[in-house]
């Protein structure tokens, strides 16, 4: 079945950032990679990154991550990709 | 041990391995051979169970391995040798899958050396194995390797075939029937070659298979299980000692026997009987075989039992223990004291104390306190604190008695610590379990009084959930000034006015209180120069304000004027009254206070009642901690002198209608059984009109249900129409102080249709609910409608319908406070130790990153407004004044913040927990 599951509503929005953007997220944070939240490297968004973008996503890249919040209205997350 | 302060070291990784019988012996201080304990004098025996060497519990004698005396000596491990070898319980698991997976003959694993290698690298590959995953990833690894290995029928290495090794519950293995001794066990573990054991997860340096079949076993020091010396001067073992006599014994008799060739069959029982013995020295809740019991009949607390469970070591010693300077006895209310207050009995303050550092500044006053002993009486009885200990500067505890009070006082010099008894004034922490939330524990100020309760004020039962039908709480004492400024900073009982569950109060106005302040502020309700003198009078030093009104040529002050005293000058605020949302509205439905004068309108539950008090919340929230408290104070203290003065009482005379009301009611009730009688007569000929979406029989459930429900509910309103506003119960139900309309009506009126899982009663009998009634009946009595009210009293059908409803009510909060609470457990220990940093991140211990801002808004509950940030109608209603917004008429928010839902959903147990009758019945 060819399933998107980026048009599902409860998946939010991914973004892979750049090597340079990584770097003013963490220095805006001021935090390691290792102390972000993780997403694994075949997390179905993650895939359909891959597929879209048409490059493998190593390791240690960010993905930015914007959801639905029911607090704040939308809400920015950072992930870094990891194995496993 | 000051040196080690700030010292923190992390640690990486922890090891477990298991003990090799070189291991026991080598930290054995000595070789236990008889089950003896102490000889005549009581004496411990060499070599037996008590041996010096094993450490000493005896003040006076000396450890013979280390020296140390009883304090100083930690307890030395001895070792039993045991004539055969024995399963270890604990490891039962982990031999099954090492016996399946190993080749019976050449004790290799049975898989080539490609595959086992293949097993081990892919772990490796995946990190299991690395320092910190090690613990899981080898059982994980275990797990594939050996369910790989146990599907070969012949060995790889050596061709033998396999047999099938099954458990035997507890203890026993067999292969294809025949049963394996421990002994055959250890020799196949024995053959197991050291590569063979890494791709199963094993380090074979650390822990070599044979070790979990026991051949020496270590015997616990003394010091861990002491006997004691009752006051017959008999002694009494521990229960490890009991069981280790068991193994000795046995140990012995199995030895003796196996030496002087007894019959197998001998040979054998023993061997299994030790084995029971270690079984159950090791874990005596094994499933398959008996608990060991004591003399008594009562069962043995062995190793696993000491460790596991809610009364085990972890959870009872060591994630939470007993504490000293506490104190525990029942509640009382007291509406005199501030809610900040904690009203402490005399003998509690001079057993619980303060230390106080003894500095420059306060020598004298110390060596004075000191001097009065430890019971000092001021002028007419007054309470005094004096000292019960004196720590001198090398910790040495003296304990201050009448008759060395002057001695020990001048021995006082700078150093000394004095521990001082409780004065007023003194911050202690108050609790009162279940512990559900963080206001279930507040700082308190003690005021010492007599009698042999605590005392708090009404005002804080709501965050204690207490009530005063025999609750116990506790009280601890702070030990050091940072534990006392950070208490009264964060802890106390003013600071949580606004409950970070739902941004609105959590203390206020309850029962009384609210129908005190309603009578004093309802219906031009006004008092005389004498009542209002005392009224203010509670309130301390005040003027008496211009009287408003005059009855019958005598000025009086309308009970609005008094409470308006009480509130802020500038205070502003417009909202509806709790009469105004039950029931048909009246005049004083509208509240208007402006500039801190009650306009129009009647204080009552959402005017200062604990989760709706608008006034307390908007005072609490603008105003500050310090201005709320003194508002709640003066409330308490207003309306209980009002409901004092004019004096209110209920009773099941409120609930009379008139006869001809009755009547009524009985007609409307009559309609509506009949009308349920021809939906049952058109269900059964076929003519009932089918619901979408339901069944026939559904169909006439639902309309019958309606039907009835309204019968009820117009039950309730033929009698609400004769109980008015005068009425006791009505005057509480109205004005949220306690119960509802519906009580009432169920009282005066109907009580009306019971139901189990929302549905008209419908098991019991073949076809009918009980058999006063016709199968098949489908009528509203045949079902559950109670026509009675709980006034006229119940038929005895209606009696048993009315009871299979209530009992489905009990059941479902018993099931659902454990649930929860299990519930919370599992959440709080997943969240225990988050925290929000400075950066507003919410973060763990490892300074991961959990939530990139708190609540993703960053906003604190505590401060917010229902759970918004902002008050937009309030900050408009500030600027613009109450008329603009009156006239602007601001569209009603669409959608309810989560505060305002979680306060509806608090409300809504509260009720639930109060209707379902929270008394405390035998629960002291």
């Amino acid at each position: 079945m060819d399933l998107n599951v980026m048009e599902h509503e409860l998946v939010p929005e991914h973004y892979l950032l750049s090597e340079k953007e990584t770097e003013g997220v963490l220095a805006e944070l001021k935090v390691e990679k290792e102390q972000l939240p993780k997403i694994k490297k075949n997390d179905p968004a993650i895939k359909f990154l891959e597929r879209s973008l048409g490059e493998t996503i190593e390791e240690g890249r960010v993905v930015k991550v914007i959801r639905k919040s029911h607090t704040a209205g939308f809400f920015v997350a950072y992930r870094v990709v990891v194995e496993r | 041990m000051m040196a080690m302060r700030g010292v923190t070291k992390r640690v990486r990784a922890i090891k477990f391995a298991l003990l090799s019988p070189d291991e026991i012996r080598r930290m054995s201080a000595t070789k236990i051979i008889t089950a003896d304990t102490y000889d005549d004098d009581g004496f411990p025996i060499d070599m037996g169970l008590m041996d010096l060497h094993l450490g000493v519990i005896e003040p006076g004698l000396r450890c013979k391995t280390c020296g140390g005396r009883v304090d100083d000596c930690p307890g030395h491990f001895g070792h039993i040798d045991l004539a055969m070898p024995a399963i270890h319980v604990g490891f039962v698991k982990e031999l099954k899958t090492l016996l399946q997976a190993t080749c019976r003959s050449c004790g290799r694993l049975l898989l080539t050396k490609e595959e086992a290698t293949s097993f081990l690298e892919a772990a490796k590959r995946a990190g299991a194995l690395s320092t910190a995953n090690e613990a899981i990833g080898s059982i994980q690894l275990m797990k594939l390797t050996a369910k790989a290995a146990t599907k070969r029928q012949i060995c790889p290495h050596c061709s033998a075939e396999q047999m099938k090794v099954t458990l035997d519950k507890p203890t026993a293995f067999r292969e294809d029937g025949h049963k394996l001794t421990p002994k055959e066990v250890r020799e196949r573990l024995e053959r197991i070659p050291d590569d063979d054991l890494r791709p199963l997860g094993i380090n074979p340096d650390i822990a070599r298979p044979e070790w979990m079949v026991i051949t020496a076993l270590p015997v616990p020091p003394v010091t861990v299980r002491p006997s004691i010396t009752l006051e017959s001067g008999d002694r009494s073992e521990d229960d490890l000692t009991h069981k280790l006599v068991d193994v000795l014994r046995i140990n012995q008799r199995l030895r003796e026997n196996r030496d002087a060739g007894a019959p197998q069959l001998i040979v054998e029982d023993l061997w299994e009987l030790l084995q029971y013995h270690i079984t159950t020295f090791i874990d005596n809740q094994t499933s398959g075989i008996p608990p060991a019991r004591h003399r008594s009949g009562r069962p043995l607390r062995t190793l696993v039992q000491r460790l596991k469970g809610k009364e085990g070591r972890f959870r009872s010693n060591l994630s939470g223990k007993r504490v000293n300077f506490s104190a525990r006895t029942v509640i009382s209310p007291d509406p005199l004291i501030s809610i900040n207050e904690v009203g402490l009995p005399v003998v509690a303050a001079r057993e619980l104390t303060v230390p106080v550092h003894v500095q420059d500044y306060n020598l004298d006053i110390v060596k004075d306190w000191v001097q009065r002993g430890p019971e000092p009486v001021g002028e007419n009885g007054k309470y005094m604190p004096g000292v019960n200990y004196v720590i001198r500067p090398d910790g040495r505890r003296i304990r201050v008695t009448d008759k060395n009070a002057e001695t020990v006082s001048e021995a006082v010099e700078l150093g000394y610590i004095a521990e001082r008894q409780l004065v007023d004034g003194d911050i202690v922490l108050f609790n009162r379990q279940p512990s559900l939330h963080r206001m279930s524990m507040l700082a308190h100020e003690v005021r010492v009084m007599d009698g042999k309760t605590f005392r708090l004020n009404l005002a804080v039962c709501p965050p204690y959930n207490a009530d005063f039908d025999g609750d116990e709480m506790n009280l601890h004492v702070l030990q050091s000034e940072e534990a006392r400024a950070e208490a009264k900073v964060l802890m106390r009982v003013q600071e949580h006015i606004l409950s970070p569950r739902f941004g609105g109060p959590v203390i206020g106005a309850i029962h009384d209180h609210i129908t005190g302040a309603f009578l004093m502020t309802f219906g031009g309700s006004s008092f005389n120069r004498e009542e209002t003198a005392y009224l203010l009078s509670l309130l301390g030093d005040r003027p008496l304000p211009k009287p408003d009104i005059k009855v019958e040529g005598e000025p009086h002050w309308s009970g609005r004027l008094l409470f308006s005293t009480i509130l802020p000058k500038d205070l502003t605020l417009t909202f509806r009254a709790s009469i105004g949302s039950i029931g048909e509205d009246v005049e004083e439905s509208t509240v208007s206070i402006v500039n801190g004068k009650v306009i129009s309108g009647v204080v009552d539950e959402k005017a200062i009642g604990a989760f709706k008090g608008k006034i307390v919340e908007k005072i609490a929230r603008d105003r500050g901690s310090e201005a709320a408290r003194q508002f709640i104070d003066e409330t308490t203290r207003l309306a209980m002198g009002t409901i004092m003065l004019k004096g209110f009482t209920t009773g099941i005379d409120d609930e009379d209608i008139p006869e001809e009301a009755k009547r009524e009611i009985a007609e409307v009730l009559d309609r509506a059984m009949t009308e349920v009688t021809n939906l049952v007569q058109a269900y059964k000929a076929g003519e009932l009109e089918q619901m979408p979406g339901r069944s026939l029989e559904e169909t006439l459930e639902v309309e019958a249900m309606k039907k009835l429900g309204r019968a009820r509910d117009d039950a309730g309103q033929i009698a609400g129409r004769h109980l008015g506003l005068e009425n006791s119960a009505v005057i509480m139900a109205r004005s949220g102080a306690r119960g509802s309309m519906l009580n009432l009506s169920q009282m005066a009126g109907c009580i009306g249709q019971q139901a189990v899982r929302g549905e008209r009663l419908s098991r019991g009998y073949w076809k009918r609910t009980l058999p006063h009634f016709l199968p098949e009946d489908l009528g509203a009595k045949a079902k559950g409608f109670v026509t009675s009210s709980y006034k006229s009293g119940l038929r005895p059908t209606e009696y048993f319908f009315h009871s299979m409803g209530g009992r489905e009510g009990l059941v479902d909060t018993a099931v659902r406070t454990s649930r929860s609470g299990y519930m919370q457990r599992r959440l709080i220990n997943a969240l225990e130790d988050l925290k929000v940093m400075q950066d507003g991140t919410v973060r763990n211990t490892s300074r991961t990153i959990i939530q990139f801002r708190f609540g993703e808004d960053g906003i604190n509950p505590m401060r917010s407004v229902g759970g918004d940030a902002v008050d937009v109608d309030d900050v408009l209603m500030e600027v613009l004044g109450p008329e603009a917004v009156k006239a602007g008429k601001l569209p009603k928010r669409e959608m309810a913040g989560y505060g305002a839902q979680e306060r509806d959903f608090l409300v809504e147990i509260a009720d639930d927990a109060e209707a379902l009758g929270d008394e405390d019945g035998g629960n002291l």
